[in-house]
Protein backbone atom coordinates (compact mmCIF):
# COMPACT_ATOMS: atom_id res chain seq x y z
CA UNK A 1 0.00 0.00 0.00
CA UNK A 2 1.22 3.31 -1.04
CA UNK A 3 2.35 5.51 2.14
CA UNK A 4 0.39 8.38 2.73
CA UNK A 5 2.47 11.72 2.59
CA UNK A 6 2.96 13.46 6.27
CA UNK A 7 1.41 17.26 6.32
CA UNK A 8 3.76 17.56 8.94
CA UNK A 9 6.89 16.05 10.69
CA UNK A 10 8.74 16.24 14.32
CA UNK A 11 12.31 15.28 15.35
CA UNK A 12 11.42 14.57 19.07
CA UNK A 13 15.16 12.70 19.11
CA UNK A 14 16.40 14.26 22.40
CA UNK A 15 13.64 15.35 23.26
CA UNK A 16 12.05 13.83 27.48
CA UNK A 17 8.78 12.29 28.20
CA UNK A 18 6.59 13.88 28.74
CA UNK A 19 7.91 17.03 26.49
CA UNK A 20 7.81 14.83 23.76
CA UNK A 21 4.41 13.52 23.57
CA UNK A 22 3.19 17.43 24.80
CA UNK A 23 5.05 18.74 21.51
CA UNK A 24 2.89 16.03 19.41
CA UNK A 25 -0.57 17.00 20.95
CA UNK A 26 0.51 20.90 20.73
CA UNK A 27 1.29 19.94 16.28
CA UNK A 28 -1.76 17.94 16.00
CA UNK A 29 -4.10 20.29 18.07
CA UNK A 30 -3.23 22.76 14.82
CA UNK A 31 -3.94 20.26 12.53
CA UNK A 32 -6.96 19.52 10.60
CA UNK A 33 -8.89 15.71 11.23
CA UNK A 34 -7.59 13.61 8.64
CA UNK A 35 -3.93 14.90 8.49
CA UNK A 36 -0.49 12.84 9.19
CA UNK A 37 1.50 13.54 11.29
CA UNK A 38 5.11 12.34 10.99
CA UNK A 39 7.91 12.30 14.65
CA UNK A 40 10.48 10.43 15.35
CA UNK A 41 11.50 9.57 18.98
CA UNK A 42 14.10 7.48 20.88
CA UNK A 43 13.56 3.87 21.99
CA UNK A 44 13.15 3.06 25.71
CA UNK A 45 11.05 5.07 27.64
CA UNK A 46 9.84 7.39 24.59
CA UNK A 47 8.34 4.67 22.91
CA UNK A 48 6.66 2.76 25.79
CA UNK A 49 4.98 5.95 26.28
CA UNK A 50 4.66 8.48 23.51
CA UNK A 51 2.28 6.07 20.97
CA UNK A 52 -0.06 4.61 24.08
CA UNK A 53 -0.74 8.78 25.53
CA UNK A 54 -1.42 9.50 21.10
CA UNK A 55 -4.22 6.69 20.82
CA UNK A 56 -5.31 8.05 24.61
CA UNK A 57 -5.95 10.99 22.85
CA UNK A 58 -8.22 9.14 20.34
CA UNK A 59 -5.67 9.81 17.65
CA UNK A 60 -4.61 6.67 14.91
CA UNK A 61 -1.11 5.39 14.95
CA UNK A 62 -1.08 4.46 11.02
CA UNK A 63 2.64 2.98 10.85
CA UNK A 64 5.85 2.66 13.36
CA UNK A 65 9.16 1.99 11.16
CA UNK A 66 12.47 1.65 13.13
CA UNK A 67 14.74 3.30 11.26
CA UNK A 68 18.75 3.42 12.84
CA UNK A 69 18.16 4.06 16.61
CA UNK A 70 14.95 5.54 16.47
CA UNK A 71 11.01 4.84 15.65
CA UNK A 72 9.35 6.91 13.42
CA UNK A 73 5.54 7.06 13.82
CA UNK A 74 3.19 8.20 11.56
CA UNK A 75 0.02 9.58 13.27
CA UNK A 76 -3.53 10.55 11.44
CA UNK A 77 -4.97 12.97 13.28
CA UNK A 78 -8.61 11.69 15.15
CA UNK B 1 1.52 30.14 20.46
CA UNK B 2 3.51 28.79 23.35
CA UNK B 3 6.69 29.73 23.72
CA UNK B 4 9.55 26.78 24.26
CA UNK B 5 9.77 27.56 27.94
CA UNK B 6 5.42 27.77 28.44
CA UNK B 7 5.53 24.44 26.96
CA UNK B 8 8.08 23.00 29.49
CA UNK B 9 6.49 25.46 32.45
CA UNK B 10 3.07 24.20 31.91
CA UNK B 11 3.39 20.19 30.29
CA UNK B 12 1.89 18.82 33.11
CA UNK B 13 -1.80 20.32 32.70
CA UNK B 14 -1.06 20.93 28.87
CA UNK B 15 -0.51 17.13 28.91
CA UNK B 16 -4.25 16.45 29.99
CA UNK B 17 -7.26 15.80 28.09
CA UNK B 18 -9.56 19.06 27.63
CA UNK B 19 -6.57 21.48 28.72
CA UNK B 20 -4.00 21.40 25.74
CA UNK B 21 -1.94 24.44 24.10
CA UNK B 22 -5.81 25.91 23.33
CA UNK B 23 -6.44 25.75 27.29
CA UNK B 24 -3.28 27.01 28.40
CA UNK B 25 -4.03 29.90 25.84
CA UNK B 26 -7.42 30.69 27.64
CA UNK B 27 -5.42 30.57 30.84
CA UNK B 28 -2.70 32.91 29.84
CA UNK B 29 -5.18 35.22 28.34
CA UNK B 30 -7.43 35.32 31.53
CA UNK B 31 -8.13 38.34 34.49
CA UNK B 32 -8.88 37.04 37.97
CA UNK B 33 -9.14 39.50 40.63
CA UNK B 34 -8.80 38.21 44.06
CA UNK B 35 -10.36 40.15 47.11
CA UNK B 36 -7.99 39.84 50.37
CA UNK B 37 -4.28 38.71 50.03
CA UNK B 38 -4.75 36.61 53.52
CA UNK B 39 -5.70 32.93 54.38
CA UNK B 40 -7.69 32.00 51.03
CA UNK B 41 -6.36 34.53 48.75
CA UNK B 42 -3.29 33.12 49.59
CA UNK B 43 -3.18 29.68 48.39
CA UNK B 44 -5.98 30.59 45.90
CA UNK B 45 -3.16 33.48 44.34
CA UNK B 46 -0.28 30.77 43.99
CA UNK B 47 -2.36 28.06 42.66
CA UNK B 48 -3.88 30.99 39.61
CA UNK B 49 -0.26 32.20 39.30
CA UNK B 50 1.55 29.08 39.30
CA UNK B 51 -1.08 28.06 36.20
CA UNK B 52 -0.83 31.26 33.96
CA UNK B 53 -3.13 33.15 34.48
CA UNK B 54 -2.24 35.94 32.11
CA UNK B 55 -3.19 38.85 34.77
CA UNK B 56 -3.95 39.08 38.03
CA UNK B 57 -5.35 41.41 40.26
CA UNK B 58 -4.47 41.66 44.51
CA UNK B 59 -6.96 43.53 46.59
CA UNK B 60 -5.99 44.52 50.01
CA UNK B 61 -5.29 47.33 52.08
CA UNK B 62 -3.54 46.03 55.18
CA UNK B 63 0.08 45.71 55.80
CA UNK B 64 1.81 41.64 56.79
CA UNK B 65 2.14 41.62 60.39
CA UNK B 66 4.12 38.33 61.91
CA UNK B 67 0.37 36.89 63.01
CA UNK B 68 -0.45 36.24 59.29
CA UNK B 69 2.32 34.19 58.25
CA UNK B 70 0.80 30.98 60.10
CA UNK B 71 -1.81 30.25 57.16
CA UNK B 72 -1.17 33.76 54.97
CA UNK B 73 1.20 31.56 53.08
CA UNK B 74 1.94 34.28 50.01
CA UNK B 75 3.80 36.17 52.30
CA UNK B 76 7.76 35.48 54.14
CA UNK B 77 9.32 37.05 57.34
CA UNK B 78 11.08 39.19 55.34
CA UNK B 79 8.00 41.15 54.60
CA UNK B 80 6.47 41.96 57.64
CA UNK B 81 5.50 45.34 57.30
CA UNK B 82 5.35 45.74 53.75
CA UNK B 83 1.60 46.43 52.41
CA UNK B 84 0.45 42.98 51.11
CA UNK B 85 -0.43 43.32 48.21
CA UNK B 86 3.58 44.45 47.19
CA UNK B 87 4.83 41.53 49.41
CA UNK B 88 1.74 39.49 47.06
CA UNK B 89 3.22 40.39 43.62
CA UNK B 90 6.29 39.95 44.76
CA UNK B 91 5.80 36.32 45.52
CA UNK B 92 3.86 35.76 42.63
CA UNK B 93 6.64 37.32 40.13
CA UNK B 94 9.31 34.79 41.65
CA UNK B 95 6.96 31.80 40.65
CA UNK B 96 5.80 32.77 37.28
CA UNK B 97 7.21 35.86 35.70
CA UNK B 98 4.94 35.60 32.58
CA UNK B 99 1.92 36.61 34.45
CA UNK B 100 0.99 40.45 35.23
CA UNK B 101 0.21 41.39 39.07
CA UNK B 102 -1.82 44.20 39.37
CA UNK B 103 -1.76 45.40 43.23
CA UNK B 104 -4.45 47.71 44.29
CA UNK B 105 -3.14 48.74 48.01
CA UNK B 106 -7.00 49.56 49.07
CA UNK B 107 -10.12 48.98 51.15
CA UNK B 108 -13.01 48.37 48.63
CA UNK B 109 -16.09 50.23 48.90
CA UNK B 110 -19.43 51.27 47.16
CA UNK B 111 -17.69 53.88 45.45
CA UNK B 112 -14.38 52.11 43.46
CA UNK B 113 -15.42 48.39 43.19
CA UNK B 114 -17.54 48.97 40.40
CA UNK B 115 -14.55 50.17 38.49
CA UNK B 116 -11.72 47.64 39.86
CA UNK B 117 -13.98 44.61 39.28
CA UNK B 118 -15.23 45.32 35.15
CA UNK B 119 -11.51 44.48 34.14
CA UNK B 120 -11.92 40.96 35.23
CA UNK B 121 -13.19 37.79 33.90
CA UNK B 122 -13.57 36.47 37.41
CA UNK B 123 -13.69 37.09 40.92
CA UNK B 124 -12.00 35.43 43.77
CA UNK B 125 -13.65 36.52 47.52
CA UNK B 126 -11.10 35.82 50.23
CA UNK B 127 -12.39 38.81 52.32
CA UNK B 128 -12.33 37.84 55.99
CA UNK B 129 -15.65 40.60 56.84
CA UNK B 130 -19.05 40.65 56.15
CA UNK B 131 -19.50 44.43 54.90
CA UNK B 132 -16.76 43.36 52.15
CA UNK B 133 -18.02 40.20 51.26
CA UNK B 134 -21.38 41.49 50.66
CA UNK B 135 -19.96 44.38 48.90
CA UNK B 136 -18.68 42.24 46.81
CA UNK B 137 -21.59 39.80 45.97
CA UNK B 138 -23.61 43.02 45.00
CA UNK B 139 -21.14 44.33 42.72
CA UNK B 140 -20.92 40.71 41.36
CA UNK B 141 -24.33 40.28 40.72
CA UNK B 142 -24.99 43.87 39.82
CA UNK B 143 -21.97 43.73 37.04
CA UNK B 144 -22.71 40.41 35.87
CA UNK B 145 -19.22 38.95 37.00
CA UNK B 146 -18.75 35.41 38.11
CA UNK B 147 -17.76 35.38 41.80
CA UNK B 148 -15.70 32.28 43.94
CA UNK B 149 -17.23 33.06 47.55
CA UNK B 150 -15.38 31.23 50.42
CA UNK B 151 -15.06 31.55 53.46
CA UNK B 152 -13.66 30.07 56.77
CA UNK B 153 -14.37 29.60 60.70
CA UNK B 154 -12.53 28.03 63.13
CA UNK B 155 -12.23 24.41 61.90
CA UNK B 156 -15.13 24.55 58.86
CA UNK B 157 -14.35 26.45 55.47
CA UNK B 158 -16.75 26.41 52.94
CA UNK B 159 -17.18 27.07 48.97
CA UNK B 160 -19.90 28.25 46.40
CA UNK B 161 -19.46 29.89 43.18
CA UNK B 162 -22.04 32.45 41.43
CA UNK B 163 -22.42 32.82 38.06
CA UNK B 164 -25.39 36.35 37.87
CA UNK B 165 -27.96 35.08 35.78
CA UNK B 166 -27.19 31.66 36.69
CA UNK B 167 -27.17 30.06 40.12
CA UNK B 168 -28.21 31.36 43.33
CA UNK B 169 -25.64 34.32 44.83
CA UNK B 170 -24.30 34.86 48.58
CA UNK B 171 -27.91 36.77 49.62
CA UNK B 172 -29.69 34.01 48.23
CA UNK B 173 -28.22 31.83 50.82
CA UNK B 174 -27.89 34.60 53.85
CA UNK B 175 -29.88 37.52 52.64
CA UNK B 176 -28.67 39.80 55.21
CA UNK B 177 -25.28 40.36 56.98
CA UNK B 178 -25.72 38.98 61.23
CA UNK B 179 -26.92 41.83 63.17
CA UNK B 180 -23.32 42.94 65.13
CA UNK B 181 -21.75 40.88 67.38
CA UNK B 182 -24.06 37.83 66.91
CA UNK B 183 -20.94 35.87 64.52
CA UNK B 184 -16.80 36.93 65.63
CA UNK B 185 -15.08 38.67 62.88
CA UNK B 186 -12.53 35.81 61.42
CA UNK B 187 -9.57 37.93 63.83
CA UNK B 188 -11.60 36.69 67.00
CA UNK B 189 -12.37 32.90 65.91
CA UNK B 190 -8.93 32.00 65.36
CA UNK B 191 -8.01 29.47 61.91
CA UNK B 192 -6.17 26.80 61.53
CA UNK B 193 -4.02 27.53 58.56
CA UNK B 194 -4.21 24.43 56.53
CA UNK B 195 -8.72 25.28 56.69
CA UNK B 196 -7.85 27.95 54.66
CA UNK B 197 -5.52 26.68 52.60
CA UNK B 198 -7.88 23.83 51.60
CA UNK B 199 -10.64 26.24 50.81
CA UNK B 200 -8.60 28.57 48.97
CA UNK B 201 -7.18 26.19 46.69
CA UNK B 202 -10.52 25.17 46.14
CA UNK B 203 -11.22 28.65 44.79
CA UNK B 204 -8.42 28.57 42.71
CA UNK B 205 -9.54 24.66 40.78
CA UNK B 206 -13.62 26.44 40.86
CA UNK B 207 -10.97 29.71 38.64
CA UNK B 208 -9.12 27.50 36.54
CA UNK B 209 -12.32 25.61 35.52
CA UNK B 210 -14.26 28.33 34.49
CA UNK B 211 -11.37 29.48 32.53
CA UNK B 212 -11.21 26.56 30.53
CA UNK B 213 -15.05 25.35 30.28
CA UNK B 214 -14.72 21.71 31.79
CA UNK B 215 -15.83 20.12 34.83
CA UNK B 216 -18.75 21.25 37.22
CA UNK B 217 -18.89 24.57 39.17
CA UNK B 218 -20.02 25.06 42.40
CA UNK B 219 -22.82 26.77 41.33
CA UNK B 220 -26.11 26.32 43.34
CA UNK B 221 -23.94 24.37 45.36
CA UNK B 222 -22.27 24.99 48.88
CA UNK B 223 -19.47 22.80 49.41
CA UNK B 224 -18.83 22.62 53.29
CA UNK B 225 -15.73 21.69 54.90
CA UNK B 226 -14.79 20.42 58.16
CA UNK B 227 -11.05 19.84 58.72
CA UNK B 228 -11.89 17.94 62.69
CA UNK B 229 -13.72 14.84 60.42
CA UNK B 230 -11.91 15.27 57.16
CA UNK B 231 -15.60 15.27 55.51
CA UNK B 232 -16.83 17.33 52.70
CA UNK B 233 -20.54 17.59 51.97
CA UNK B 234 -22.41 19.61 49.23
CA UNK B 235 -25.72 21.17 50.46
CA UNK B 236 -27.85 22.53 47.35
CA UNK B 237 -28.59 25.86 47.51
CA UNK B 238 -31.99 27.20 45.56
CA UNK B 239 -32.27 30.72 43.82
CA UNK B 240 -34.13 32.34 46.54
CA UNK B 241 -36.70 34.64 44.79
CA UNK B 242 -36.78 37.37 47.48
CA UNK B 243 -33.50 37.58 47.31
CA UNK B 244 -32.51 41.64 47.65
CA UNK B 245 -30.47 41.64 45.14
CA UNK B 246 -30.97 38.63 42.38
CA UNK B 247 -34.35 37.96 43.18
CA UNK B 248 -37.66 38.72 41.36
CA UNK B 249 -38.32 41.81 42.88
CA UNK B 250 -34.41 43.21 43.90
CA UNK B 251 -34.93 46.00 46.57
CA UNK B 252 -31.02 46.78 46.50
CA UNK B 253 -30.25 48.58 43.58
CA UNK B 254 -26.86 50.17 44.14
CA UNK B 255 -24.33 49.21 46.55
CA UNK B 256 -24.29 49.23 50.23
CA UNK B 257 -21.57 50.26 52.70
CA UNK B 258 -21.81 47.81 55.91
CA UNK B 259 -19.00 49.56 57.21
CA UNK B 260 -20.61 52.32 59.48
CA UNK B 261 -22.98 49.75 60.57
CA UNK B 262 -19.05 47.82 62.01
CA UNK B 263 -17.55 50.41 63.14
CA UNK B 264 -20.50 50.71 65.41
CA UNK B 265 -20.19 47.54 66.44
CA UNK B 266 -16.08 48.11 67.29
CA UNK B 267 -17.55 50.75 69.00
CA UNK B 268 -19.91 49.23 71.12
CA UNK B 269 -17.30 46.58 72.01
CA UNK B 270 -14.77 49.10 72.87
CA UNK B 271 -17.29 50.81 75.31
CA UNK B 272 -18.14 47.67 76.87
CA UNK B 273 -14.17 46.79 77.42
CA UNK B 274 -13.30 50.14 78.79
CA UNK B 275 -15.98 49.51 80.89
ZN1 LIG C 1 -29.38 36.18 45.25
Amino acid sequence: MEEKKPDATLDLRGVVCPINFVKTKLKLEEMNKGQILEIVIDPGEPMANVPRSIKEEGHRVIKVDKINDHFRLLIEKA
Amino acid sequence: MLREDQIERYSRQVILPNVGGKGQEKLLSAKVLVIGAGGLGSPAGLYLVSAGIGKIGIVDSDKVELNNLQRQILHSTKNVGKPKVESGKERMREINPDVEVAPYNLRLTSENILDIVKDYDIIVDGSDNFPTRYLVNDACVLSKKPLSHGGIFRFDGQAMTIIPGKGPCYRCLFPEPPPPGAVPSCQEAGILGAVAGVIGVIQANEVLKFVLGIGEMLVGRLLVFNALDSSFRIVKVPKYKDCPICGENPTIKKLIDYEEFCQLKTQNKKNKNGG
